[in-house]
């Protein structure tokens, strides 16, 4: 990890209705090269509006993000551009139905960055057996297994290289026993030093591999810090009430 | 026994009298090709008018319907231009499914294309319009039912929204419409009997007239009707096996 901040959140609001609800209210973080930040927090308290806020899923009602020294919130700026630099994994997988596990990883690289097919295919062969998938490439995602999905999700977007991966709660639509091979793929992508920012219920996964925890509640960041400050010394009440209840 | 077998024998003896009376004589079976072509003429030019006005007015509503409450924050010129055509968008619809298309199609030959000599450049032209109303409908149902994460995972990777649309969205649409598709092509197929309205000879209208020449309805009438028949069930065949081969991938 350095010092360089590639994602820079300042005052991030998210309101519908007027200001009725307020998913975000004023979020200001930032994400450093090579770390893995990791969200926490209750349902509904705007974690996974933050992470889809960051590649511009969802579009702020207030507030700028900077990626790579970037306003990507300035209507002018070309998203399409930047999203390609930013990969994401949903919690429903979201691959391709009608493509091949390694169509739905070739189309983005072959079409947006202009690859040729087969360094392409070579590419995402190379990553599927890194993710123990080489012999499922040609097989359709109905044939898979949710783990399965979740990891071609996974190496799909690390074909378009990017330079930050978001993961939107990877594991919460698995069977138990599908989780730890999901993890244990983001772990091995984190000691990789690749940057990620991943929004999670798994507390075992966030205490091991986080450099940095933010707890988020009602639309605004409680408590942020290392693994060891939020989960051994929290400093708020709504941390600890949190933390009782899923630890 | 043989009195039964005489009776059958004298009636297919008599109903090919029948036939070669109807249809040999005169060269009448002629006419009745030519309107089978008219009707095949009509249907297949109607079908691509529709399609493609059905293409571009699903796009525009289902874009405006999507992108509604993101465009509202961004604003601009795009974002009013989109919502005036999806107004115009959605006037068509109002009318062309609101009114009868025998109606539509009287309209656009004594009204609206009033020194045409030939009807079917007309009727191709009415009918088309009015497919495209209803394949519209049938694939911005299609886009809507598609799986928002669909989209967001074509937007995540960077393709913009065309691109998503082209390459992720259209081809599932496609594959669960068919069927409502195939639908309304038969119904068009069929509506087109309505086409003699506008002095267009097409096989209904063929069938008519012979039998108004023969004094004969029988044989014409139910030879038409066959006709259209076999032709909705070759229709059905090639889509249903169309629709095999698209499943395939899934399996």
């Amino acid at each position: 990890m350095n010092d360089k901040v590639l994602i820079q959140v300042q005052g991030l609001k998210k309101h519908y209705n007027g200001g009725e609800v307020k998913a975000l209210d004023g979020v200001n973080c930032e994400v450093r090269q090579g770390e893995v930040l990791v969200i926490i927090g209750p349902s509904g308290s705007g974690k996974s509006t933050l992470l889809r806020s960051l590649n511009l899923l969802e579009i702020p009602t207030g507030g700028t993000i900077h990626f790579d020294g970037v306003d990507i919130t300035d209507p002018k700026v070309n998203i399409n551009l930047h999203r390609q630099k930013m990969g994401m994994v949903f919690q429903h997988f979201n691959l391709f139905p009608h493509m091949t596990v390694l169509k739905n990883m070739t189309i983005a690289p072959v079409k947006l960055l202009h690859k040729p097919q087969a360094e392409a295919e070579k590419k995402a062969m190379e990553l599927l057996e890194r993710v123990g998938l080489g012999d499922r490439a040609k097989a359709y995602p109905s044939q898979l297994s949710g783990g399965q999905k979740q990891r071609v999700a996974i190496v799909r977007a690390l074909c378009m290289e990017p330079e930050v991966m978001l993961f939107d709660e990877p594991t919460s639509a698995l069977d138990p026993e599908m989780v730890g091979e999901v993890l244990d793929v983001m772990k091995t992508l984190a000691s990789e030093g690749m940057t990620m920012v991943v929004v999670t219920h798994e507390m075992g996964f966030a205490r091991e591999v986080a450099d940095r925890i933010i707890f988020m509640s009602e639309g605004v960041i409680v408590e942020e810090g290392t693994p060891e400050d939020i989960f051994e010394h929290p400093k708020e009440e709504r941390t600890k009430a949190f933390l009782s209840c899923v630890l | 026994m043989s009195q039964i077998w005489q009776h059958i024998c004298s009636w297919f003896i008599n109903f090919g009298e029948q036939l070669h009376f109807v249809f040999i004589e005169g060269d009448r079976y002629k006419q009745m090709i030519a309107g089978f072509c008219n009707t095949l003429k009509i249907t297949a030019g109607a079908l691509c008018i529709g399609i493609v006005i059905g293409v571009v007015v699903a796009a525009i509503r289902s874009s405006y319907d999507k992108n509604r409450e993101s465009m509202k924050l961004r604003g601009g010129f795009f974002y009013r231009f989109l919502g005036f055509l999806n107004a115009i968008c959605k006037l068509y619809l109002t009318v062309i499914r609101g009114t009868p298309v025998v109606v539509q199609l009287m309209i656009s030959y004594f009204l609206i294309f009033v020194s045409a000599k030939d009807g079917v450049p007309v009727a191709i032209f009415a009918f088309g319009i009015n497919s495209g109303a209803y394949v519209a409908e049938i694939f911005r149902g299609g886009i809507m039912a598609i799986d928002a994460g669909q989209f967001e995972a074509g937007r995540s990777l960077g393709f913009n929204y065309l691109q998503t649309m082209w390459h992720i969205i259209i081809p599932q649409m496609f594959k669960s419409v068919l069927p409502t598709l195939c639908n309304e092509f038969i119904a068009l197929l069929k509506e087109t009997s309505v086409a003699g309205y506008v002095g267009v000879i097409d096989l209904t209208k063929a069938g008519n007239v012979i039998a108004g020449r023969t004094y004969s309805y029988f044989i014409p009438l139910l030879t038409v009707a066959a006709v259209y028949l076999i032709l909705v069930v070759i229709l059905s065949w090639l889509v249903g096996k169309l629709e095999r081969r698209l499943r395939k991938s899934e399996r």
